[in-house]
């Protein structure tokens, strides 16, 4: 018997295919908005560009209603599907995924928004680990949404072990930003803003991890075992740590 | 303020121990024929003490056939036997000398029909009692007032007991038959479809009552209704096709099962 996008047999009811396929099609359809959206705000840092700083904050409202609606959907397969196994493993994942998803669109647009106020101040060197990172995490999420429209485990569980580069590459920024600041304190100002941006980029990676392992267990019915990977140890660093020449923290005040 | 969490997670949902439960009954390697027709093809499947068991799967699949082979009904049935062997205490009750009367009140059934005696409710109860001991009528009393309590019929029927059990609703007949049943202090309870004649309450009712039953038997039912298999049940078996193919955990076959051909049927792919 032929099988739908996904690889699965077909409802002997019809319509219950075509409600599971416009299900996934939406959680795709806000995931690509995001994806975009990201990208355009990481531009408005780089560029400096206020008036698309000002459309990316409106454009965050599409990604929210979407999500609003595909809540509404899951919440009605529930109620009158019944569903069983992958189905119902499908339906409790589209509603993770739009969460996750509208966790990215908020903090993209969070970037563009900060991107206003780092236009007040003069510009920084540091501004190039930005995009650096935000290129990391939005190949993550290219990649993750692939693994969900061809429900593809092995790239869902690549995408997972990949967050703990980006976190290494935060980890990396924090210290570079500490560094300048330390060195011109007339770029604190500048080198917060860009710290909280790094910040919600590394959470963007976040989510897309967790995206990954939603999808997982989407497939094959089991969780991705272990901790999630990790690689930030910002948080134990502090100004008054010693930093050597090169950038590396000697652990003594 | 004090706090104290309702359970820690270990207690909420700790995975059945398969090493710590115990096989009721046996089932290994059993073949099943109409005449010619080879209708249960080498099943083995363990029925585990106090757990409730459901066979699953689309007509015709030999669940019902299946249910059957456990008290032998197919006695009845001159062209029905089965080779292979259903463990019950250390012996293959297949074999030619069992005391049949005594294994169907050792494991009893119930049927999709509401099936009473054409008696009252008192003597639909003391009836098959009577058959195996001989009680004085205060102890007999005793007994049916604590059956139809274990039904969860008592508070409908005690004012009532000398009226016809035929006079009752379809759902109030068919605890009047799990009564009848639990009455012979069996040790299994088969169910064939117990719900299907009854509306969502009454099959409400049954349910909580198979529930509470399972505390002291083992359960066995066979259903059409996936809802229900996964209510009701600890472990459920998939058949099609007269085999077995897949045999878990509700809760992992309902979620995650292994064999496609089980998920294309609980999803209701099955062409």
């Amino acid at each position: 018997m032929d099988k739908t996008a996904q690889g699965e047999a077909h409802h002997i009811v019809s319509k219950y295919d075509e409600e599971l396929q416009t299900l996934t099609s939406h959680v795709l359809r806000m995931g690509g908005l995001a994806e975009s959206l990201l990208s355009q705000a990481v531009e408005t840092v780089v560029r400096r560009d206020s008036a698309m700083a000002m459309q990316v904050i409106e454009r965050d409202h599409q990604i929210d209603e979407l999500e609003t609606e595909i809540e509404a959907e899951c919440t009605r397969l529930l109620a009158l599907r019944q569903p069983m196994a992958v189905d119902l493993r499908a339906i409790l994942t589209a509603s993770k995924l739009a969460g996750d998803i509208e966790r990215i669109g908020d903090y993209a647009k969070n970037l563009a928004k900060r991107s206003l106020a780092l236009t007040q101040s003069a510009p920084v060197g540091a501004v190039h680990g930005i995009p650096r990172l935000a290129a990391m995490v939005q190949d993550m999420i290219n990649e993750v949404l692939d693994a969900y429209a061809n429900r593809d485990a092995d790239k869902a569980v690549a995408v997972w072990r990949r967050d703990a580069a980006v976190d290494q590459l935060y980890d990396s920024l924090f210290r570079e930003l500490l560094t300048y600041m330390m060195e011109d304190a007339r770029t604190i100002t500048s080198c917060t803003h860009l710290m909280f941006m790094a910040k919600n980029i590394e959470r963007i990676g976040d989510h897309a991890t967790n995206m990954a392992e939603m999808i997982h267990f989407l497939i094959t019915g089991t969780y991705l075992d272990g901790d999630r990977p990790r690689g930030d140890d910002s948080s134990i660093y502090s100004a008054a740590d010693g930093i050597d020449a090169a950038g590396e923290g000697t652990g003594k005040p | 303020m004090n706090f104290t969490p309702i359970s820690t997670a270990t207690e909420r949902s700790a995975p059945l121990e398969l090493g710590q439960l115990d096989e009721r009954v046996s089932i290994r390697n059993l073949d099943f024929y109409y005449g010619e027709n080879r209708a249960l093809k080498d099943v083995s499947l363990p029925l585990y003490r106090n757990k409730a068991t459901a066979f699953i799967g689309p007509s015709g699949c030999g669940k019902s056939t299946l249910l059957r082979v456990l008290n032998r009904m197919y006695d009845l049935y001159p062209a029905q036997r089965a080779t292979g062997e259903v463990v019950f205490d250390g012996e293959n009750i297949l074999l030619g000398k069992q005391d049949l009367n005594l294994l169907r009140s050792r494991i009893g059934m119930v049927f999709q029909k509401p099936t009473p005696f054409p008696m009252s409710i008192y003597e639909n109860i003391a009836f098959g009692i009577r058959l195996y001991e001989r009680l004085p009528r205060s102890e007999l009393d005793t007994r049916v007032e604590s059956v139809l309590r274990r039904a969860a019929l008592w508070d409908e029927v005690k004012d009532k007991l000398a009226s016809n059990g035929l006079s009752l609703s379809g759902g109030q007949q068919q605890r009047l038959c799990i009564a009848r049943t639990v009455a012979l202090q069996p040790e299994v309870i088969l169910l064939d479809e117990p719900c299907s004649a009854l509306d969502p309450i009454s099959t409400a009712k049954v349910e909580e009552l198979i529930d509470e039953l399972k505390a002291d038997y083992t359960i066995v039912i066979v259903t059409h209704n996936m809802q229900q298999a996964a209510r009701v049940s600890d472990f459920t078996a998939f058949m099609y096709l007269g085999q077995l193919i897949e045999f878990g955990e509700t809760e992992q076959i309902f979620t995650a099962p292994r064999d496609e051909r089980t998920q294309d049927y609980i999803t209701g792919r099955f062409g």
